[in-house]
């Protein structure tokens, strides 16, 4: 029924050809009688149809001097709904602050309850206090805020360390079923595609390789290349970035979404330490995986640049073999396998720790998933920094 | 812990704040050992976040909280100790969602008790009964209704045979009859345990039944306008107004 005559109403409001409907547009008229500003609404006010304009009835009304009371009334209303309330509410709200009385009696008994409930409860009117957007003040917080962090981030790391001695002398309380669980999700379901993701970086270096090579006619070193850069880099690295997206993400979901749900809440209360409970398997788990994952990631590598070596170079199996052999030891393959142990440190300590302290939203929990990957790359590109000095100096 | 003590709870000057947002100012007030103390007021006023202090989750801006005699700081080394004789329901189960019913009631048995595995599978499976949940044990509970969560957070609360028993909101969101249940399940629990529960609730209907005493908080002066017995509140003329009309749904602005 409103559909046609909506069309009209928003584009010729008033015009001649409208006439017929202007019974139903939204109206109202105005008049006086002696100290009482009598405003008379009429004609259909719906959601659809163009409204009259509260400034200028706010103008009639401080014209007129002498005023004590605003009447409303309608008796000819062919349809009302909430923008109605809205503006009998907005007239009721202006009259009142300019200190008039009001009167709805005239309006129908609905629109009369509906402003009164909604008047019943008054605005809160209590402000939150603005910081003050002073150059100085954002520093200053700023800065509390970093140190605060700061803290935040030692405290977790010696509580974690009280609860791994805990742990160690028998006092765990973490439970087999959940350890085994997250071992399985960090160890052997990331095999495949920290494989998958190594066998192929394994071929473009050892592709890359061959083709400099091939001009010394010197191929048979892809090998050493393809060898050294695995098992001392590469292979830690593409397991840590694998494993910082993939199991630093979810542990970081899990606890925050834990959070979010009270769950962590609810061990707290019942005396079970959430960092002896949920961190410290997280923890322990991955720190025993991730030397595994990079002892694969290596071999898969070492795979991958044997295809291209066999395919496009003439270095048969054997060769390659004997090669890897000669060129790699065991430190080199140690080196990777104990920085990889390190960064599985650092995943889960940054997953954890951005879910514990994950806000009480949904999108927290999606900015602690972001902020735990963003964190654990960051600091495995750190570590192998430090890392590479360090041997370096060590001579290893 | 002596047995001619009776009070179980006791809060002293205890200033609630997040941040520099004071929730409620300066709260006194005690609860008697097996006494039903129901936590009203308005939304928002900090009836949830009175909970959390009480339970050590949220840590105090001042005052004290003893149980018995013992202060009790969520930081301390006795901590542990105290806590070990709650049982806390939260307003929305928060059950561990990666366990079973019967996982999460079994849980804290198995952390601080002897039992053997058949012995714990007997208590949760009384326990899930007691709140109309048997046969659900190896239901995970995402696969549960809002009112099931609910009722089987309930009966991991009571697995330990608490001293002290905290419902945030037990019988919001529970059909008439589930709801009634609960108040009786209270009501037992409190006689055959002796232990001591605190009740956030809204529903008047269980505040008057289960009720010994009921501790107004208001958001307005951000202090507890009274702790009396709801009964006696609703007669007694003296009772502030706001709580009368909090505790007739508004009707005794009428008389």
């Amino acid at each position: 029924m409103h559909g046609s005559f909506a069309l009209f109403g928003k584009r010729a409001m008033g015009t001649f050809a409208n006439m017929s409907n202007m019974k139903q547009t939204a109206d109202w008229s105005t008049r006086r009688k002696k100290d009482v500003f009598i405003v008379h609404f009429s004609g259909a006010w719906v959601m659809e149809q163009v409204q009259p304009k509260m400034d200028s009835l706010r103008m009639d009304i401080e014209s007129e001097a002498g005023l004590s009371t605003v009447h409303l009334e309608a008796d000819h209303l062919t349809g009302w709904d909430s923008s109605l309330l809205v503006t009998v509410r907005q007239i009721y709200d202006w009259a009142d602050s300019r200190g008039l009385q009001i009167q709805l009696d005239g309006m129908p008994e609905g629109v009369q309850n509906l402003v009164k409930l909604s008047r019943a409860v008054p605005e809160n009117k209590q402000v939150e206090e603005d910081a003050s957007d002073d150059f100085f003040t954002r520093v200053g917080e700023g800065s509390l805020g970093a140190y605060r962090g700061l803290n935040g981030y030692f405290e977790f790391l010696g509580n974690l360390f009280i609860h791994a001695c805990a742990f160690l002398r028998g006092k765990g309380r973490i439970r087999a079923k959940d350890f085994m669980l997250i071992l399985q999700a960090t160890g052997a379901q990331a095999v495949p595609i920290v494989s998958l993701l190594s066998f192929l970086t394994g071929l473009i270096i050892a592709f890359i390789g061959v083709i400099q090579l091939q001009k010394f006619a010197a191929d048979i070193y892809v090998a050493d290349l393809v060898g050294l850069a695995t098992t001392r880099e590469l292979g830690a690295v593409m397991a840590g970035v694998i494993m910082a997206g993939r199991t630093g993400a979810s542990f970081a979901a899990q606890i925050g979404s834990m959070q979010v749900n009270e769950e962590v809440d609810a061990l707290t209360s019942f005396g079970i330490e959430p960092m002896q409970f949920l961190v410290l398997p997280r923890v322990v788990a991955l720190v025993l995986m991730m030397p595994l994952l990079c002892a694969c990631a290596d071999f898969v590598a070492m795979l991958g640049g044997m295809v291209v070596a066999v395919m496009i170079s003439e270095v048969s199996i054997a060769q390659y073999c004997n090669q890897i052999q000669a060129a790699v030891a065991l430190t080199d393959l140690g080196v990777g396998i104990f920085k990889s142990a390190v960064f599985g440190l650092i995943i889960a300590l940054a997953g954890c720790y951005r879910g514990l302290n994950c806000g009480r939203d949904a999108s927290s929990v999606g900015r602690a998933a972001t902020s735990a990957v963003v964190t654990s790359i960051t600091w495995i590109v750190v570590a192998d920094a430090i890392f590479a000095v360090m041997f370096h100096l060590l001579g290893i | 812990m002596m047995p001619h003590q009776s009070t179980a709870i006791t809060v002293k000057n205890l200033t609630m704040a997040y941040g520099d947002y004071i929730v409620m100012r300066s709260l006194n007030f005690t609860a008697q050992r097996s006494e039903i103390k129901v936590i009203i007021g308005g939304s928002g006023c900090g009836k949830s976040t009175l909970l959390k202090h009480l339970v050590g989750l949220e840590k105090a801006a001042s005052g004290e909280i003893f149980y018995e005699d013992q202060r009790f700081h969520p930081d301390s080394a006795e901590a542990a100790q105290i806590r070990r004789q709650f049982g806390v329901s939260f307003q929305s189960g928060a059950l561990w969602s990666s366990m079973t019913l019967q996982e999460n009631v079994a849980l804290p048995l198995e952390q601080y008790t002897q039992l053997s595995a058949s012995e714990i599978r007997d208590l949760v499976e009384f326990k899930l009964s007691l709140v109309g949940l048997a046969g659900f044990g190896h239901r995970y509970p995402s696969e549960l209704s809002g009112g099931m969560q609910k009722r089987a957070g309930l009966a991991r609360a009571i697995a330990l045979d608490p001293k002290i028993l905290f419902f945030d909101e037990p019988s919001a969101g529970l059909d008439p009859l589930s709801s009634r249940r609960l108040d009786d399940l209270i009501l037992e629990l409190r006689d055959a345990l002796g232990a001591t529960v605190i009740v956030v609730t809204h529903e008047l209907a269980s505040i008057f039944s289960i009720a010994d005493t009921a501790l107004f908080l208001d958001a307005e002066s951000k202090t507890a306008l009274c702790d009396g017995n709801p009964n006696d509140l609703v007669e007694d003329a003296q009772t502030e107004p706001k709580v009368r009309r909090f505790l007739t749904r508004g009707d005794s602005d009428n008389h």
